[in-house]
């Protein structure tokens, strides 16, 4: 047992200076999946359902003039484009910092970038990090709600929530029914280089707080056995084969070689073992979804006849970003006054 | 300076098996005499009451960074000595991981004098080589003259096989320890926390143990080709690593090894949400590990608790976790943390506790004279009431910097004086 905070009475002065990484994170954050409570899932995706059929012009109201920034360290297609979309057709204003055109690249801390963010106006901030844990340190330097657009290789919360609405979609679940129990009985495999996906680690906290098995499944140098101690619900695998024959889901990534620090990989024993090809999934995997969040290395962690294939779920993924963002956009913005702290 | 006669605390000294109600005096800055309460007669002595508070050496920390020469903004010896006499020491051994390093014997004069403001003694640790570059030794005949006390390039191992056997060897002929920050960086490579299941969930890259025991379990095989050599492994925090050190002390070599506060109070959880005041090296580890510092405290195999404070400033703390600086502040909360730890929790003997603070380092690093109350040693002397629970404040600290994990924790026992070689350096009234 290791020792804990003391249970020394404090001053008022102790408790109104707490240290930098022990600031309260605003509540509106979204930035671990392992922090959503199932009732928290469901409001969101019911809130995504009623925002997506919403009439444009009233949905455009509900955050009209709210100041929105994309703060993106790392380049994005999908997750910077459908938040930005998410976040205008809500009728917010949006300013995109990226580090290739700002202050970061003179040397710019983090949390100066959030302070200067937040005195020009910012409500919400919509982070992208090649460090894990940076919108922690966002929250905590601004007090602002903050969305986490994929941190390092920690998290990507928004990608497991939209791809948990293709999921309840494909399967013909209702978001309104949504509860504990809702995937009891349906295994996700989640195939590829887990060691530095953020995806595969939110799917992973995500999924089986709604009952689902997540059977993550890659070579050892992409996947420590430690994995499975993640949380409840996640088993480790090296037979893609197998796994691909319990699951109705299947989520492909791809290797991030801008990761692999060193890493030597035998690329051609790691497409025959673990690439979704046409003939594997016909032969063990016929009627499951095929998901991937994207990027994909066509002809290495899956086939382009996959990809296009009918079982993919590629295109469906990337649409349902945008109804998750909005919805994650009002949970933070909604019934919060403009400022905030500081 | 007057003499000093502290009255009526309870006197305990390891090195001598005291343990007992005594009157202490310090006279031109050596301990004059130790009595039964009420034998001393020194008229015209400052009396101090330490009735209901313990009386011991002062405490010695063979493992601090000072930050001087070079990075005044952390640190300086001004203030970092100044923090480690609010903490009840009274030596300290500073690191030579400084800019420049401390590689030559004029950096280490330099460190000694006067001008620097120390308010305790600073015993400068040299660097085992040139710029601790790892390939070229210093000269450690010269660097002892000028008063350093062993040799190490810490922050970093000395990693080559070939240049650690030298290092070994030259040291050994001038009669001092060769410390190693045992980490083999060539499996720590982007790592910023322990290996294992937390560091998966976090998406950081975690440091594997073998990466601290191989290269402790290197080292002393390197040891068994010196005569007379002496390996001293610097901040041990793995059980494998601890093992090693363990068995080849059985087998006769001389191995000698320390343990950070941290490491035995504390496991890789504290990090929670990437706080980077949880971010040193070695990092903190997992609960068995922790558990294994505890039992080579007890079991005598760890010789010394050591802090290796080192302080930062809170910019380059507030960072993102993989971008933060290694290391916490540690010379306040260290006898606060073992008596609550060590003594409260886990039953060890307040003078056990004490030795491994004071007299058991000072041999582990031949600081002779230091650690021991005996009439004519210097007067290092720390009174604290080892009943008063508090709670340490980090914004308190003496030291510039206040990069700890343990602010607002609850500590056991208090220091009241801290005496350097007869001078008053702190005191709570």
């Amino acid at each position: 047992m290791a020792l804990t905070r003391a249970t020394v009475r404090k001053t008022p002065q102790e408790i109104s200076t707490p240290s930098f990484f022990q600031q309260p994170i605003h509540p509106g954050s979204a930035i671990t999946a392992g922090d959503f409570s199932v009732a928290e899932v469901k409001r969101i995706l019911e809130s995504a359902d009623a925002l997506e059929k919403e009439n444009p012009f009233r949905r455009g109201d509900r955050l009209a003039k709210r100041r929105v920034a994309l703060l993106f360290y790392e380049s994005s297609t999908r997750t910077r484009t459908s938040f930005e979309l998410a976040a205008k057709a809500l009728g917010a204003d949006t300013t995109l910092v990226s580090s290739l055109s700002s202050s970061i690249e003179k040397g710019e801390s983090l949390k100066d970038t959030g302070i200067t963010l937040q005195a020009l106006g910012a409500e919400c901030i919509i982070l992208r990090s090649p460090y894990s844990g940076a919108p922690y340190l966002l929250a905590q330097a601004t007090g602002l709600p903050v969305l986490n657009a994929g941190d390092g290789m920690a998290e990507h919360p928004s990608q497991a929530l939209l791809d948990l609405r293709t999921i309840l979609q494909f399967l013909g679940i209702r978001s309104s029914t949504v509860g504990a129990k809702t995937l009891n009985g349906v295994t996700v495999t989640i195939c590829g280089d887990i060691l530095h996906s953020r995806v595969a680690r939110s799917n992973a906290l995500l999924l089986p707080k709604l009952g689902a098995k997540v059977i993550l499944c890659g070579p050892p140098e992409l996947l420590p056995e430690s994995a499975a101690a993640m949380g409840p619900g996640i088993l480790v695998s090296r037979d893609f084969d197998a796994a691909l024959g319990q699951s109705k889901i299947v989520m492909m990534l791809r290797i991030q070689a801008e990761r692999l620090a060193g890493l030597q990989l035998d690329l051609d024993e790691y497409r025959s073992r673990y690439q979704a090809s046409a003939d594997r999934i016909a032969q063990h995997a016929p009627r499951a979804l095929l998901m991937h969040p994207g990027p994909i290395i066509r002809g290495m962690e899956i086939t382009a006849e996959v990809a296009d294939g009918p079982q993919s779920a590629i295109a469906q993924q990337v649409h349902n970003g945008v109804a998750i963002r909005m919805a994650l956009l009002v949970r933070a913005l909604a019934g919060v006054k403009k400022g905030g702290r500081r | 300076m007057k003499p000093l006669l502290i009255r009526g605390g309870r006197v305990v000294d390891p090195e001598s098996g005291l343990d007992a109600p005594r009157d202490v005096l310090l006279r031109d800055g050596k301990i004059a005499a130790i009595e039964n309460p009420g034998q001393i007669k020194a008229p015209g002595a400052e009396v101090f009451n330490a009735k209901g508070l313990v009386v011991a050496t002062g405490l010695i920390d063979i493992h601090v960074h000072l930050r001087e020469p070079g990075q005044g903004y952390k640190e300086t010896i001004a203030s970092g000595t100044a923090a480690a006499a609010a903490g009840g020491f009274t030596t300290v051994c500073a690191m030579p991981n400084t800019i420049p390093v401390n590689d030559t014997p004029e950096i280490t004069r330099w460190m000694q004098t006067s001008e620097r403001g120390a308010s305790i003694r600073v015993f400068p640790i040299a660097a085992a080589t040139r710029g601790s570059m790892g390939e070229i030794l210093t000269e450690y005949s010269a660097l002892k003259e000028a008063g350093a006390v062993a040799v190490t390039d810490d922050g970093r191992p000395i990693l080559g096989d070939a240049i650690m056997l030298e290092a070994l060897r030259a040291a050994a002929q001038q009669g001092l320890p060769v410390i190693q920050h045992a980490e083999d960086t060539r499996l720590t490579g982007g790592c910023s926390m322990n290996a294992g299941a937390l560091a998966f969930r976090l998406g950081l890259r975690g440091m594997p143990v073998e990466a601290e025991s191989g290269l402790v379990e290197r080292d002393i095989s390197l040891l068994r080709k010196v005569k007379n050599g002496h390996l001293h492994v610097a901040h041990l925090s793995t059980a494998k690593a601890l093992d090693a050190v363990r068995d080849a002390r059985r087998q006769g070599l001389h191995v000698t090894c320390e343990v950070t506060p941290h490491h035995f109070a504390l496991t890789e959880e504290r990090i929670g949400r990437y706080d980077t005041d949880a971010k040193m090296n070695p990092p903190l580890r997992g609960e068995s590990d922790r558990a294994a510092m505890i039992e080579g405290l007890l079991d005598g195999t760890v010789d010394a608790i050591a802090t290796d404070h080192a302080p930062h400033a809170a910019h380059e703390k507030e960072q993102e976790f993989d971008r933060a600086p290694n290391g916490i502040t540690g010379l306040e909360t260290a006898l606060g943390l073992s008596l609550q730890v060590l003594h409260v929790r886990y039953k060890m003997p307040m003078a056990k506790v004490l030795a491994l603070l004071s007299s058991r380092p000072a041999r582990a690093l031949g600081l002779t004279g230091r650690g021991s109350l005996a009439p004519g040693s210097p007067a290092d002397v720390l009174v604290f009431d080892p009943r008063e629970k508090w709670a340490f404040r980090a914004a308190d600290s003496r030291s510039k910097s206040k990069n700890t994990p343990f602010d607002g924790w609850e500590m056991q026992g208090r220091v009241r004086l801290t005496v350097s070689e007869g001078r008053t350096v702190f005191r709570r009234d």
